[in-house]
């Protein structure tokens, strides 16, 4: 892998029969990088994402991620890797603390570094009130910035979010998105997908992919001056609309 | 054409109670496109389920087409159409068996009624044989609105149709409802996303099971009644921060590519002095609804 990149992608493939979802990709992810990853719904993004995160195998192409090859070493991403999705992040009838303890445990951390870090992100978060409380009673916004507390707890090196702040109130959309930049100047890696246009414009870089294909990748400045338009949505308006697969 | 007076509606959780709507009242028109924009969690589909005669409220009345929704709700479930947020096909029937089974509970016919739905019908016409459950994400949308409508209904609810679908079909989307409006049909549509309030006539902004305000569009953005200020630097992260710490600074938060500024007085020169941030680029700019949305929830 090229010094700096913590994801290298080079023309990855996934074939479902003889419909290609994800054709021939490729691009490069540098640490501490926030990479917004676009697409319409049926463009392959999610197909492309589980791909990186070692659950589904690739019909042809090569990917790193993490240093480790998505074919061969798929377990090792898994421990070099957070992830968090909107359906699903958090056990409703697990207490907050005990969702921190579960996933922590998992990634193999010991008790001591599990307490310790355990009374810091409760602060944080401001929820030392609520860490004996059931998940399912929080605020979808606080379940949310506890999930993202959760997915990056074990220090992995790139967190994978797949549209983490859907129907989030728009105040707590944008402390998550101070977590975001936080967690990314500390050196951890941000690959995260939305559907609000406004987020595009949080990333350093945006992908959009259309008909499986990457079809622009560039910071938003640079994709706004490209296709001459005044914010991300436009961006995205005049490459989806240009989509020939029906979903 | 719906009336809504102090309805409160609350569920226990635990040893406690959560109050998911907390005394609501508004009124939609007959004809009008209404939406009630809210993130997850405002009480939209408490409220949906109320009007639709699926939940009763614990206080309150409530009207749809002059119909009590307790007494009368046998009238309302003949008029109404309702598309609930969670995909409610029967996902093992084809598309056009879903069509045909909603069109004979109210007693009527695809035939009889193609003409209102033909416009979205068309799109889904090539995938009829096919289960509802096989439908992408954006098929699937589409004809869980045709169910709704193939009895001609004269009210339409939609629960978050737009929800987790991208920007293009979004926009397709609403272009449908504008069509259905023009039919005459009246329409309350719910969404977390604020642009979209751009689309009604009128919106009521929730949060929290309580109404933050109710207007037009245009009333909701002159109500605002404080400049805003868009910022950048190179560095958004510290701008951000310095911003926050400013004594001069009411509000600041991020805004797409700008962070929007709000301060205590109209004193911009000396914030700019006073941030002393060589490569700072701030402008007045105007608000948005997500501007409002954010000022209402923080009094």
């Amino acid at each position: 892998m090229q010094e700096g990149n913590v994801i290298e992608v080079e023309d990855l493939t996934k074939r479902f029969g003889d419909f290609t979802a994800v054709d021939k990709i490729s691009f490069a992810v540098k640490q501490g990088e926030i990479f917004g990853f676009l697409g319409a719904n049926g463009a392959g993004k999610t197909t492309a994402m589980r791909m990186l995160i070692g659950l589904s195998k690739p019909s042809s192409g090569e990917a790193k991620v993490a240093g480790f090859d998505v074919y061969r070493e798929n377990e090792q991403i898994k421990n070099n890797i957070g992830y968090m999705s909107q359906k699903f992040s958090l056990y409703e009838d697990l207490t907050v603390k005990e969702n921190i303890r579960f996933y922590a445990g998992i990634y193999g951390k010991s008790d001591q570094f599990i307490k310790e870090k355990t009374s810091i992100i409760l602060k944080q978060l401001h929820m030392e009130e609520q860490a004996n409380n059931l998940v399912v009673s929080l605020p979808l916004g606080w379940k949310q910035k506890l999930a993202f507390s959760v997915a990056v707890f074990h220090e992995p090196r790139i967190v994978f979010l797949d549209e983490p702040t859907g129907g989030v109130d728009p105040v707590t959309r944008r402390e998550f998105w101070q977590m975001i930049y936080k967690a990314a100047d500390k050196g951890i890696t941000v690959f995260v997908t939305t559907h609000y246009m406004d987020e595009a414009e949080y990333c350093h870089r945006v992908s959009i992919m259309v008909d499986g294909r990457i079809e622009a990748l560039d910071n938003p400045a640079a994709l706004k001056k490209r296709f001459n338009a005044r914010n991300m949505e436009e961006v995205f308006l005049k490459l989806a609309r240009g989509a020939k697969r029906a979903e | 054409m719906i009336s809504v007076q102090h309805i409160s509606k609350s569920y226990r959780q635990g040893k406690g109670q959560v109050k998911a709507l907390d005394n609501i009242s508004f009124e939609v028109l007959k004809g009008e496109l209404f939406g009630l924009i809210g993130p997850d969690g405002a009480g939209k589909t408490s409220l949906f389920r109320i009007l639709t005669t699926l939940l009763l409220a614990d206080q309150g009345i409530a009207t749809v087409d002059d119909a009590d929704v307790v007494k009368e709700y046998r009238h309302i479930r003949q008029r109404v159409g309702y598309m609930p947020g969670r995909f409610s096909l029967y996902q093992d029937l084809s598309v056009e068996e879903n069509l045909q089974f909603f069109a004979t509970i109210f007693n009527t016919t695809v035939a009889e009624n193609y003409e209102q739905i033909k416009e979205i019908y068309v799109q889904l016409e090539p995938f009829k044989k096919r289960l509802a459950g096989k439908l992408s994400g954006g098929m699937k949308q589409k004809l869980a609105l045709c169910c709704a409508l193939v009895h001609r209904p004269d009210v339409l609810f939609l629960d978050e149709p737009t929800t987790g679908v991208d920007a293009v079909s979004r926009i397709e989307f609403w272009d449908i409802l504008k069509r259905l409006k023009a039919d005459g049909i009246t329409v309350l549509v719910s969404t977390p996303y604020m642009e979209e309030a751009a689309k009604c006539d009128r919106v009521a902004l929730v949060q929290g099971g309580k109404i933050l305000s109710t207007g037009t569009p245009d009333e909701l953005l002159k109500g605002f009644g404080q400049k805003i200020y868009a910022a950048k630097a190179a560095s958004m992260l510290a701008l951000l921060e310095a911003l926050k710490q400013n004594a001069l600074v009411k509000d600041a938060y991020p805004f797409g590519e700008y962070h929007h500024v709000i301060l205590k007085e109209d004193r911009l020169d000396d914030l700019v002095h006073s941030l002393g941030m060589p490569d700072l680029e701030i402008m007045e700019t105007s608000p948005d609804i997500e501007d409002c949305f954010i000022s209402l929830m923080s009094h």
